[in-house]
């Protein structure tokens, strides 16, 4: 007993305040059914969870009021926080990273908080057959680049079919684009620059490995060139990194899961993968998972085959599958989207759920820390006025790590003072303007 | 015999400057330190472009020439310490932007049309010999927009007609950089007069400017992160140069020559690295990039600084703040609605230096751009009412940038033996009715334009 609280004390964050309780609620686990009561928060993890619990004298109450808890909603699908998507001029940019451009400021973390949405899997875009490598982060809105990842979670490479990587540059439907043609311009293309840069990495990794080598035998070789483009395609292929793949059609997720045979690594998850009830079995069989829509479709060729019972179907096949926003707004409602696939789909509420919070977690291999509600897991968690698979459901409250980011009452609250002191920084700004004419640099310039 | 040799070159060179005379002596003037305290009345004596003497009863020589200091003020001469001066080629186009990439509207922003790669010449003033054409560029081995080897100390011509003017506002010497390129080049602190262009030059190099602009959609790298991969590659290359150079060195029979790389020599030249970073996300992400470089960095931009004063105070990261504080752009669409963030940042850029001064972080000032006496001031007075002392102002002119760039033993304040690098005025510097009455670069002076430019060249 004496042990295990040390390893407690241990794991324990810096910031040991007292603990929470969230009382009166109705709890949504969605991995351990349904409950009427309680949440014990300790040190950013939820400790306990039942219809009683032990409510710690020094603890901070949170009366839910007999409204709805549930995780926090994850979206492993997001470009927001970031100020590049893609690195689109050639067709491997796994040198590129989210992580060095986070933008913790960016104003859509703190409305998918609203909406919410409490984890995020930040990507780089679908410009290219590779693309860069992806950030796990969390909305905690306030804190610097650092402080909004969630530290420990592996990194992610995203590649990409289709259309998107075999369109860029060349001749385009409003003629000839300004910049060149870039190979691939095919499917097959986008296939043969998978290959090549895997076959690619293989030969760096041995490289590396005679390296290593040479130094256990006493030898001192000079090291090896590292290159940032093919470190990341290493650790796909030794297992240290994911990869999410964003595709569409049947044909080619049949294809990628085949290359990814040939390379022994797995495809994490295949992103939009609209026609993916065309292929469930095979997706299931490659341990391979769905990130998808629940009706938005047709936006695109590739898009045109969709059906709104993907997400189902896929499930019924026994493939995980989650949702996605791949949008700032779409993000800030991820639970109507859930609603959506139970209308359509007929899939159980907790099935539903699922979809928008542990799914995704196990997609991004962090369903240890977050997307439901057990003791143990970080307290991330969303309180709703009504049930969160209602059209008329908003958000009340959001803690991420047991902190509260977002309330709705004070966030009403403030809007008012918040217009006051823009009014208030317009209005000197203007007489600033006013007083000093056109600004410096302008004039008198000597020519 | 030696010495007569040496004798008879100084006797040939000191008939070289004709007329010029090599002596002077300032009277009786206030003369403000910087390094020390201010004397009230003292006495500044200048011989052969250094400072000989400064105290309150210096023997004026015989050979002197004399100014009479009563109602005058001894300063430093001011530098810009981040600035194209000197380059001729870049006067037209190019000012020293705060690329700091991101979506700020109030920054410049990459630019939407591509540029072709197999067009863009090398930064300007280079012999057209040296550009950077080919196809468009395919990753980082391809060292793309890098120029790196590039020294401004070879590309300045006292001819540039803008040093005329930064003179008249009381600028003495710049730290001047090829101004194009994400690896844009070797910078140089030059004095803003001379004969010669190799007599401008005081320190060289003085660091590498890196920018974080790309080059549009269709050669690498064409993003921001792209932009960090590249620089964060280059440098990796360059360690690597230098092991596989030194093996090389060891044996070469029997080893594989490793090739030459201009972009990693320069790169390996390099004493320090400006790096852009204007907002407080910008300067956080810049520390931590500068720190996994592993070099020594400053930071150019600054001005969301006063919000992470303690991040940079506790990184030793030294910052140039721009005096081209935020504002709206002039053809902005007034139906625009700006974020709360934006107007704030605008109120607020100009509480940074006081900030830094509160929280010890050193800094220095450059214009970029600011520099007519009139804009100056204006500029200098939005950072004075928002806290900044005026003394702590004029250190950011003189001795701050002159310790950043490691020159301070030469260069930033009135001290025996330090270069004659003054600006004399008409009362406190900084001030709207206070005018440049002289300025002294390497001993020689020179007297400040008419203020009304415009009229004169019209």
């Amino acid at each position: 007993m004496k042990s295990l609280w040390l390893v407690i004390l241990a794991a324990a964050p810096l910031v040991a305040g007292p603990p929470t309780v969230i009382q009166n609620a109705k709890v949504l686990t969605v991995t351990k059914g349904r409950f009427d009561g309680s949440i014990v928060i300790r040190d950013g993890k939820i400790v306990e969870a039942g219809e009683r619990v032990l409510v710690p004298q020094d603890a901070r109450i949170i009366d839910a009021g007999g409204q709805y808890v549930m995780p926090g909603i994850i979206d492993p699908h997001s470009h927001i926080a970031a100020e590049s998507t893609n690195e689109g001029s050639i067709s491997v940019s796994s040198m590129v990273s989210i992580k060095d451009v986070l933008n913790p400021e960016d104003i859509a973390i703190y409305r998918a908080l609203a909406g919410g949405v409490t984890t995020a899997l930040i990507m780089h875009g679908s410009a290219n057959s590779i693309g860069g490598v992806c950030t796990a982060v969390k909305m905690r809105w306030g804190k610097d680049a650092s402080g909004i990842q969630l530290d420990g979670a592996k990194s992610v490479l995203k590649m990409a079919l289709g259309e998107n990587p075999k369109r860029r540059g060349g001749s385009t439907p409003f003629g000839v684009s300004a910049t060149p043609a870039r190979y691939p311009a095919t499917r097959m293309g986008v296939e043969d620059v998978i290959r090549e840069a895997f076959i690619e990495a293989l030969a760096y990794q041995k490289t590396w490995r005679d390296y290593q080598a040479k130094l256990k035998r006493g030898e001192k070789p000079v090291p090896p060139r590292r290159d940032l483009k093919l470190d990341p395609l290493v650790e796909v292929l030794e297992g240290r990194m994911l990869v999410h793949a964003h595709c569409y059609r049947a044909d080619e997720i049949l294809m990628l899961l085949r290359l990814a045979d040939e390379f022994h690594f797995n495809i994490k998850a295949l992103i939009h993968v609209l026609e993916g009830y065309k292929v469930a079995k095979e997706i299931a069989e490659h341990h391979s998972s769905a990130t998808t829509f629940s009706d938005w479709w047709a936006y695109k060729m590739e898009a045109i085959d969709a059906i709104p019972y993907n997400a189902a179907l896929m499930m019924r096949k026994g493939v995980l599958v989650s949702l996605n926003s791949d949008s700032a707004e779409l993000m800030r409602h991820l639970n109507q989207e859930a609603a959506k696939v139970i209308k359509y789909g007929g899939v159980s509420e907790d099935e539903a759920l699922a979809m928008i919070t542990i799914n995704p977690a196990k997609q991004m291999d962090v369903d240890n820390r977050v997307g439901s509600i057990e003791p143990g897991k970080d307290a991330d968690l969303v309180i709703y006025d009504k049930h969160p698979l209602s059209n008329y459901a908003k958000v009340q409250k959001v803690l991420i790590d047991g902190e509260l980011y977002f309330d709705r009452d004070r966030e009403v609250s403030q809007r008012t003072d918040k217009e006051s002191r823009k009014k208030a920084l317009l209005e000197k700004a203007r007489e600033q303007q006013k007083r000093q004419g056109p600004p410096a640099g302008m004039t008198r310039r000597p020519s | 015999m030696g010495k007569t040799l040496i004798l008879l070159l100084c006797a040939a060179s000191c008939a070289l400057d004709g007329a010029a005379p090599a002596v002077f002596a300032i009277r009786d003037a206030r003369i403000v330190t910087v390094s020390g305290p201010v004397l009230e009345r003292g006495t500044v004596l200048i011989r052969d472009g250094l400072i000989q003497e400064v105290g309150a009863s210096v023997a004026v020589p015989p050979d002197a020439w004399v100014i009479e200091g009563k109602g005058l003020t001894v300063y430093p001469g001011l530098i810009d310490a981040l600035s194209t001066l000197g380059i001729a080629e870049a006067a037209a186009t190019t000012t020293i932007t705060t690329r700091g990439g991101g979506r700020t509207p109030a920054l410049p922003s990459i630019p939407s049309t591509p540029a072709m790669p197999s067009e863009t010449p090398g930064p300007p003033g280079l012999p057209s010999i040296i550009t950077t054409t080919g196809p468009p560029a395919q990753g980082p081995e391809d060292r793309p927009s890098n120029t790196s080897w590039v020294r401004a100390a070879d590309l300045i011509s006292p001819t540039d007609r803008r040093l005329e003017s930064a003179r008249s506002a009381g600028f003495t010497t710049a730290v001047t950089f090829p101004p194009r390129g994400i690896f844009a080049g070797q910078g140089a602190v030059i004095n803003l007069a001379g004969e010669k262009a190799g007599q401008m030059v005081i320190a060289s190099p003085a660091g590498l400017y890196l920018t974080v602009s790309s080059g549009g959609f269709s050669s690498f790298p064409s993003s921001l992160f792209g932009v960090m991969a590249y620089i964060r590659q280059v440098f990796l290359d360059s360690e690597h140069y230098v092991l596989a150079k030194q093996a090389y060195q060891n044996q070469p029979a029997g080893t594989r020559r490793p090739a030459y790389d201009r972009a990693l020599e320069g790169v390996l030249d390099a004493p320090r690295l400006l790096i852009p970073a204007v907002r407080a996300v910008e300067l956080d992400r810049m520390v931590r990039f500068a720190a996994e470089l592993k070099r020594k960095a400053v930071l150019y931009g600054g001005h969301e600084a006063y919000r992470v004063t303690d991040l940079l105070k506790k990184s030793g990261t030294p910052l140039l703040v721009s005096l081209r504080w935020p504002e709206r752009s002039r053809d902005a669409d007034p139906e625009d609605q700006e974020p709360l963030r934006m107007l704030e940042l605008r109120e607020r850029a100009p509480s940074t230096p006081g900030a830094l001064v509160k929280a010890g972080v050193p800094f220095a000032f450059y214009t970029e751009g600011v520099s007519t006496s009139r804009e100056l001031q204006r500029a200098i007075k939005r950072a004075l009412d928002a806290g900044l002392s005026s003394a702590d102002a004029l250190r950011a002119f003189t001795l701050s940038p002159a310790e950043i760039y490691g020159v301070a033993d030469r260069l930033g304040s009135v001290d025996k033996g330090k270069i004659a690098n003054l600006v004399v005025t008409s009362g406190e510097l900084f001030q709207e009715k206070t005018q440049v009455r002289y300025v002294f670069i390497d001993g020689l002076k020179y007297e400040p334009l008419p203020e009304t430019p415009e009229e004169v060249t019209r």
